[in-house]
């Protein structure tokens, strides 16, 4: 094993102190609306504090060749799953008429106002 | 000396395995581990694909249903898995010094976070059925028909990984704290300190995920 290796990587202390400061930056973040921005500040904060937690509490530094291997397997059959989700729910037809598709998208769309402002009117009582 | 008298194990020493050596058993048990895992994210994963999917349809409702998440709540419970992950991988440093004493202190210390979550995660769901804001609450579909994909999803998610919060805490007792107050661990054997921790430590990196999705951007 390899002992002598992990004097030189950082404490286990030091990194937990990254991950708490991480997540007050990431819970930070969220009360500034940035649009579609949040989203993908929110998500690579969160792997990096990911990454972090694989390789130092984890040990993943330390691993050989095939166990890194395998475990970076489930986040390229994921990459392909997600993607390929993606790919595809665009490119659906919708079988519905054209007037039906516009009609029930008004019919949501005043739906939700109208749940935004029974949201809005609560939070005020 | 056979091979047959070796059978008695000294407290320290690995367990007998007769068809390897106890490196060759190491490395094995903990590559197996690594294989349970990568299943594991795969078994999240479909749920964090169908959490992309019903996000991308209705945005603007999962915006409006994820303010009925508290964000201090959720971020005083990420601070607690981290802590209590910081306190497996500290577990298993002193398990492979051969400190059973601190390797029991610490595994309790990591099975009392994953209590306080799970306490905090139950008043979280009690808090959202007092609101009627379980799905499967008499009242749920009348007044919050359109939150079912998120609070569905909210469930879910966070009802599984409460799951395996339990079952990590069990087997961070059953394989650890047992073994570790009985001085069984040693530089030689920390196998079963090192595979629960590892379980545990993916706890944590789903919720470390799970808490911006649901809590933060919705």
């Amino acid at each position: 094993m390899s002992t002598h290796e992990e004097h030189h990587s950082p404490s286990h202390f030091f990194i937990l102190g990254v991950l708490l400061f991480l997540t007050v930056v990431t819970v930070g973040v969220a009360y500034v609306d940035m649009g579609n921005f949040n989203i993908i500040v929110a998500m690579f904060v969160a792997s990096i504090k990911a990454l972090l937690v694989a390789v130092f509490f984890m040990h993943l530094k330390f691993e050989d060749g095939i166990t890194r291997f395998f475990a970076s397997v489930p986040i390229l059959l994921l990459a392909i799953m997600i993607g390929g989700v993606f790919i595809d729910n665009p490119l659906r037809v919708d079988p519905r008429a054209p007037e039906q598709i516009t009609q029930e998208k008004m019919k949501y769309k005043k739906e939700v106002e109208e749940l935004k402002a029974r949201e809005h009117g609560e939070a005020h009582h | 000396m056979t091979a047959h008298s070796t059978h008695e194990v000294s407290p320290g020493d690995p367990p007998y395995v007769h068809h390897m050596d106890s490196k060759t058993a190491y490395e094995a048990a903990k590559f197996g581990m690594w294989l349970f895992l990568a299943t594991e994210l795969l078994l999240f994963g479909v749920m964090f694909c169908s959490f992309a999917v019903y996000r991308a349809m209705y945005l603007d409702i999962f915006h409006v249903a994820s303010q009925h998440l508290s964000k201090p709540i959720g971020a005083f419970n990420t601070a607690v898995l981290l802590f209590s992950s910081y306190m497996a991988a500290a577990a298993v440093d002193d398990a492979k010094k051969g400190n059973n004493q601190g390797v029991t202190k610490k595994l309790w210390g990591t099975i009392l976070c994953g209590l306080v979550f799970l306490l905090v995660k139950s008043y979280e769901y009690y808090d959202k059925w007092q609101h009627e804001l379980f799905p499967l609450h008499p009242n749920f579909s009348k007044n919050f028909a359109h939150y079912k994909s998120f609070f569905g999803l909210y469930f879910c998610m966070s009802g599984i990984h409460a799951l395996h919060v339990i079952i990590g805490m069990f087997v961070l007792w059953f394989y650890g704290v047992r073994k570790s107050s009985k001085g069984r661990f040693s530089s030689r054997y920390f196998t079963p300190v090192e595979l629960g921790a590892l379980y545990w430590h993916l706890v944590d990196l789903i919720w470390i995920y799970l808490f911006p999705l649901l809590y933060l951007v919705g």
